[in-house]
């Protein structure tokens, strides 16, 4: 079965959602999935980059942020989620920061056995940490993005929105 | 090697309106500082990402300068940090390293290579346009109002005399005097932000 370009999960949709909730920083690390997004966000004014060098450095960034009185949003892979366990532990539980975490589902598949275990691990690892999350794989589920920024704000915890979309031209 | 109140003692001649995380300086700092609303100090939180903090406050407050003493053993599990400050550039961020050598709070064990590592250097090379290290205390407290007077992003690395724990955790004296949601909660206060 094929899908049509429109059915899939844009950029500009992203971007799109991240102003639509006031996000001031985009703490990130890249992935495999978000180079287009990455270019679209660096021209975009309303919003500051802050490239980090490992993802635990992530949380910690995003709480200073918080604390500051800005609105951050975290964007890194579902690998580089699970190495940052005890910073997200530390900093963003255990500060009470409303953060999305923006995480690409590597491995990710509908369809047959998921074969990469990156993605085998993700969601049981934020159910281990009791982060709700959301899967976001089309222009259709963006307004789950709005839905994470919200319930953050409201729980005062990270909510995370998995993005299963890695092969379908996210990154164009 | 300086005592680690003598350092602090020092900077607060000059503090001004900075804000300050003082991470494992606060056990001195909570008797020293004359603005504690506009001290973070949140420990413990997790190892490795106070430097990070302190810079994500810096950039959300770009007009007040932001102060942090960090420590050798939390800015090694994450020195890539210091690319992401340097990155930035933030004028008013001002870093300040508390070197002892060891991990002083599980029994005085050294850091990798703990004598022989120049943390000012590692800065420098990292994008730090200032960085400093100074192993006693006249030599800092001839130095620190000219480095607070300048532009950041300045790195200060101090080599301070260990101060090891032994006792078991449950009967260290807390350092605390306000809970994280306070400190927080004056934090917010003192500078006006609503969430």
């Amino acid at each position: 079965m094929t899908q049509s370009h429109e059915a899939l999960l844009s950029p500009e949709t992203v971007l799109g959602e991240m102003k639509k909730n006031d996000i001031t920083h985009v703490v990130s690390l890249p992935d495999s999935e978000t180079n287009w997004l990455y270019v679209l966000m660096k021209a975009e004014p309303s919003l500051t980059l802050v490239a980090v060098s490992r993802e635990g450095l992530a949380h910690s960034a995003a709480a200073g942020l918080f604390v500051g009185g800005k609105r951050p949003i975290i964007l890194i892979q579902n690998t580089g989620l699970m190495e940052s366990g005890d910073s997200l532990r530390g900093w963003g539980l255990g500060l009470n920061i409303p953060v999305v975490l923006l995480v690409g589902y590597r491995g990710w598949t509908r369809h047959g056995v998921t074969q990469d275990t990156a993605a085998v691990y993700t969601e049981r690892f934020l159910n281990a940490f009791g982060i709700n999350y959301y899967l976001v794989e089309n222009n259709g589920d963006a307004p789950r993005i709005s839905m994470a920024c919200e319930e953050a704000r409201k729980t005062r915890r990270p909510v995370a929105v998995l993005v299963g979309d890695e092969y379908h031209g996210f990154n164009r | 090697m300086i005592e680690t109140a003598e350092i602090l003692k020092v900077f607060q001649q000059y503090r001004g309106d900075a804000i300050v995380v003082p991470g494992k300086g606060a056990r001195y700092w909570n008797d020293i500082s004359t603005r504690p609303n506009r001290d973070v100090h949140l420990m413990p939180v997790a190892m490795g990402g106070r430097a990070s903090f302190a810079f994500g406050l810096a950039l959300a407050q770009p007009d007040k300068k932001v102060v942090l003493f960090d420590t050798e053993g939390d800015l090694l599990m994450g020195l890539g940090t210091l690319s992401t400050i340097a990155e930035h550039q933030p004028k008013n961020f001002y870093h300040f390293l508390l070197d002892n050598e060891c991990y002083a709070t599980t029994g005085g064990q050294p850091v990798p290579n703990a004598k022989h590592i120049a943390y000012d250097v590692i800065a420098r090379g990292a994008g730090y346009p200032h960085a400093y290290a100074y192993d006693n205390l006249e030599s800092f407290a001839i130095n620190v109002e000219r480095i607070l007077s300048q532009p950041g992003p300045a790195f200060v690395a101090l080599k301070i005399v260990p101060e090891i724990e032994n006792e078991p955790i449950g009967r260290r004296k807390r350092w605390t005097t306000r809970t994280r949601e306070q400190v927080l909660k004056d934090l917010w206060q003192e500078l006006g932000i609503t969430h």
